[in-house]
């Protein structure tokens, strides 16, 4: 064997079992370079890590005062750091939240007082004022007060913590819709209407809340049954796509397609052509909480539909049989499978994920809207078939759709990040999906060939 | 013919070739005259196909060399291999149904005119191609999935013959013919090598093979372990050759009590290919169905099993009339189907060997749709040695395994899903001698555990050595039945041309 071939053969292997993995895991690295830049830790970040100083310095306890400004972002550093403190020997003497003449206001009170002053906590910001820089002229008495900084640091934006759970928030919606979609696909299907279908779920879950379930006035109760409505409506669109693909024997793409029309029609009758607002503050509980050690609920919901539907595709018998499905249609007949009733099914459970996507967008929003989930089709089954997922139905795995789903949202993010222009954007997420389908189609030959 | 004496058309030396987990080729020498017919034989698995795919240009041989015309070829591509003037005939076919057979017989190669494709001269060069074969009966303006398995096979050898090879590869070419249709393609083949072509042909039908070939060549787990001239063997040395032990009997002897009447089909009928058919096969029964290909009889066993629906007639079970919609439906009232295409119809190739071996059982090896894994490996591991089938890993695509192989899994799938009637449609379809006689050991195991066996079948001495009664089909109906003790060839043969 001549070492191209090895090389080649060794790149497919990869490419099989750990490509989309190592892909993603490259992207990352580039961005995470690409955004390699200065942190000030002027944010809850620094107010954490001044805390954290400020306990190494005094273990045994000490009199801090904390300064920062009156910006927002000064008070999260100022909260952050009482939270960090909270607990510790340390005690705040006072908290400055003003101008430079309030502190001078607070600074003669304390150089009178007797007791004694260790430090001050300030925020970057506030390091800068000429004041403190005067400090030991001004105030003898406070002359031994260290003034304490938060230290920026280098690190990718794109690594940030916020950023990571930003992106993670804004592949819930695909990813969730994409789990159905990958079961469609690998029964050997294809189905164009999951946008309009997430729409449609979107306004008839804002408008049965509105209309029925007392509007802003809504109990959590109420509203999960006018969401569990909507994403039933959506497993009745799937169903009937299912049932006109396989007794019908129209094709999946005319069928969805037909599908996706009326779906997106309906959702604009439901809302009246506009969005719907009126609903409840904690609606947004499911799209904006985050009740888990800080992930957002969305992604937690996310990542239990994976692990289940992992589950159902390899461990149960309708997981194999959506498998056989998708590979040989007439042999899976010929062994006795139901053909019939798991091609139903599957539309089914993507009709209702697409409505469930649609719900978790809502509650992100907080409305309703019927434009919602334009060119989501596309980002589905873009995510299902970037995951290794054969369009030709019968092989793929769940895991690969969420590497995919993530694969496209960290481009899409570093890039943002970056700076590219969104149209930009398009070419570059097209190029990707090319190279997706390329691959797979690499990895089909040489199956065959090897 | 004296090879030698003629021009060496092809030199295969020290080729081998590694497949993860077996040596599917080792060390091959082989070489080829214009003019002769070589035929290649050997059991499932043992290396025929790959050979054949490294001389079509679709594998790499690891070592070795391929030497066509006296020089050293590098066989990159099918389609290099194609222009260097070898034609090869797949195992399975690779004609495009929805295409004329014109557009076949030219795919790849059509004469345009400012790329509109000179239709009319490609209808006549095909009609002429196709003369020549003796098949002036096929239009080559119809699409090749309207025709019979054995017009599509001389429609591969008019493919072949229209791009001027020199080299004629076929890979069990009769395997899904009827013997009339075996002994015409026979034929063409021998004017074919009288016009100079080298032909190379794998079979496992040993009749075929002492009958056409000029030199038989011997593989048995990828090594070649014989070349003869024609003159120097006969089938006993032929299978020793390639099972490496001698074969007492073809067909092992069943003593088995004929029992109550298992399957009862009552006037059975769908369209015009099965027209009222009857007959009953009792418990522990073996029940041949043989007829011409087309006769109806895979159509039979279709309806039967419940693949298909039903104009009319009924289907009892141990007495109880069953209601079929659905092979489902067939399985729970216990029949099941070997198809005859086992690509198509029996596989799903790109899975695993376990996943195809579990598809029909998998009610059997769950619990509330939870499969258990640990009864799924025991059952996989119990039938595919009970049936004598060679594999690498569970894990192996199913596509990967030989000709024979497939059909042992297959077999074992259904030797696993207790079913209590059986139809096998040419189970024994590609599979090696040995193999064969193994097949008809689980047949007759099935047949002494009381359950009853329909098997179609073309090759008269299968049927007649392996079944209690015969009945012969022609055009959709029963035209006679045969005890087989007492039937003779003439006999069936008769009834089967009506
Ligand atoms: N693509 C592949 N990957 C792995 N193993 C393979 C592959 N193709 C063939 N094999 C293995 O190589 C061996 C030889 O297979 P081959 O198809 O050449 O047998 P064969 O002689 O044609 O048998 P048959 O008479 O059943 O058609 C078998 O053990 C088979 O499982
Ligand atoms: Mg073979």
């Amino acid at each position: 064997m001549r070492s191209w071939q090895v090389v080649h053969r060794g790149l497919a292997l990869l490419a099989v079992d750990y490509g989309m993995s190592l892909v993603l895991l490259v992207v990352a690295v580039g961005f995470s370079v690409a955004t390699l830049q200065e942190q000030p830790a002027d944010g809850p970040e620094g107010g954490r890590q001044l805390a954290r100083l400020l306990a190494r310095r005094y273990p045994t306890g000490g009199r801090v005062v904390v300064v920062a400004r009156e910006t927002q972002a000064d008070a999260a550093f100022a909260q952050a750091l009482a939270d960090g403190l909270a607990g510790s020997p340390i005690e705040v003497a006072a908290e400055v939240r003003g101008r430079p003449a309030e502190l001078r206001h607070v600074l003669e009170r304390l150089s009178a007082a007797p007791e004694r002053i260790d430090a001050l906590a300030v925020h970057p910001a506030v390091a800068r004022w000429p004041l403190l820089q005067e400090l030991p002229g001004e105030f003898p008495s406070l002359r031994h007060v260290e003034v304490l900084v938060p230290r920026s640091h280098v690190w990718p934006s794109f690594l940030k913590a916020d950023n990571l759970l930003n992106i993670a928030n804004q592949i819930a919606v695909i990813a969730i819709m994409a789990v159905g979609m990958t079961m469609v696909v690998i029964a050997g299907g294809i189905d164009l209407s999951v946008g309009s279908l997430m729409a449609l779920a979107a306004v008839v879950a804002t408008r049965l809340i509105r209309d029925l379930a007392g509007a802003e006035q809504a109990g959590a109760w109420q509203m999960a049954a006018c969401c569990v409505a909507a994403m039933a409506i959506c497993g009745l669109m799937g169903l009937f796509s299912g049932m006109i693909t396989t007794f019908a024997g129209i094709p999946a793409f005319i069928a969805t397609l037909a599908m996706m029309l009326v779906a997106s029609g309906l959702a604009y009758m439901t809302a009246e052509g506009e969005s719907i607002y009126e609903l409840p503050e904690v609606f947004v509980w499911l799209g904006r909480g985050a009740d888990l050690a800080g992930i957002p609920n969305a992604v937690v919901l996310m990542l239990l539909l994976y692990a289940a539907a992992q589950v159902l595709m390899t461990r149960t018998v309708a997981g194999r049989y959506i498998y056989a499905v998708g590979g040989n249609r007439e042999a899976a007949r010929l062994a006795g499978v139901p053909v019939e009733r798991v091609t139903v099914l599957v539309y089914v459970a993507c009709g209702v994920l697409a409505g469930l996507g649609g719900v978790v967008m809502a509650s992100q929003l907080k409305s309703g809207a019927p434009t919602y989930g334009q060119m989501y089709e596309l980002y589905v089954i873009a995510a299902v078939v970037v995951g290794g997922t054969s369009l030709s139905g019968g092989e793929g795995q769940m895991i690969g759709t969420l590497l995919g789903a993530l694969l496209i949202a960290v481009i899409q993010n570093g890039m943002n990040l970056t700076g590219v222009e969104s149209y930009q954007q398009k070419v570059v997420l097209g190029s990707v999906i090319l190279a997706a389908v390329l691959i797979d189609r690499w990895k089909r030959r040489l199956w065959q060939r090897v | 013919m004296e090879p030698g004496s003629r021009e060496t058309i092809l030199e295969v030396r020290g080729v081998s070739k590694r497949f993860p987990g077996v040596q599917a080729l080792a060390e091959v020498d082989l070489s080829l005259a214009a003019g002769e017919v070589l035929a290649l034989v050997g059991e499932n698995g043992a290396g025929k196909s790959t050979l054949i795919k490294i001389l079509a240009g679709a594998l790499r041989p690891d070592a070795g060399e391929v030497r066509l015309y006296g020089c050293r070829s590098e066989l990159a591509s099918p389609a290099e291999a194609r222009r260097r003037g070898i034609a090869v005939m797949y195992q399975e076919f690779s004609l495009v149904p929805a295409l004329s057979v014109a557009a076949n017989i030219f795919l790849g190669r059509e004469t345009s005119a400012v790329g509109v494709i000179a239709q009319r001269g490609e209808w006549r060069r095909a009609r002429e191609l196709l003369e020549q074969l003796g098949a002036a009966n096929i239009d080559p303006r119809t699409p090749c999935r309207a025709l019979s398995t054995a017009q599509q096979q001389l429609v591969e050898i008019a493919k072949a013959l229209a791009t001027d090879a020199r080299l004629l590869v076929m890979d069990e070419p009769t395997a899904a013919l009827s013997p009339a249709e075996s002994e015409r393609l026979l034929a063409i083949a021998r004017g074919l090598r009288a016009r100079g072509l080298g032909i190379l042909f794998v079979s496992h039908r040993l009749e075929e093979v002492l009958q056409v070939a000029d030199r038989v060549m011997v593989l048995r787990d990828g090594r070649l372990v014989a070349m003869r001239p024609r003159g120097e063997v006969d089938r006993e040395w032929l299978i020793e050759a390639m099972v490496g032990r001698r074969l007492e009997q073809e067909f092992p002897r069943r003593a088995v009590a004929v029992g109550e009447p298992r399957l009862v089909v009552r006037d059975l009928r769908r369209g015009k290919r099965v027209c009222g058919v009857t007959f009953s096969i009792r418990r522990g029964e073996v029940l041949g169905l043989t007829g011409l290909v087309g006769a109806g009889r895979s159509e039979t066993a279709r309806l039967i099993c419940g693949a298909d629906r039903r104009d009319g007639g009924t289907i009892e079970v141990d007495g109880r009339p069953v209601e079929l919609r659905s092979p489902r439906d067939g399985l729970r009232a216990g029949i099941a189907l070997l198809p005859e295409d086992r690509k198509s119809q029996g596989l799903v190739l790109s899975h695993s060997v376990r996943h195809n071996f579990s598809l029909p059982n998998l009610p059997r090896l769950s619990r509330a749709g939870w499969i258990v894994r640990r009864r799924e490996r025991c059952e996989l591991e119990h039938w595919l040695s009970a049936a004598h089938v060679r594999i690498a890993a569970a894990e192996q695509p199913a596509g990967q395994l030989s000709g024979g192989n497939q059909q042992k899994l297959l077999l074992a799938r259904w030797l696993a899903a207790r079913c209590q009637v059986l139809l096998f449609d040419e189970p024994t379809r590609g599979v090696d001698v040995a193999a064969k006689f193994e097949i008809y050991q689980l047949i007759n195991n099935l047949a002494a555990a009381g359950k009853a066996v329909l098997l179609i079948s073309s090759e008269l001495p299968e049927v007649m050595g392996m079944c209690d009664r015969i009945l012969v089909m022609q055009a959709g109906r029963i035209r006679g039945e045969l005890v087989a003790a007492e039937a003779t060839q003439e006999q069936i043969m008769r009834l089967a041309v009506g």
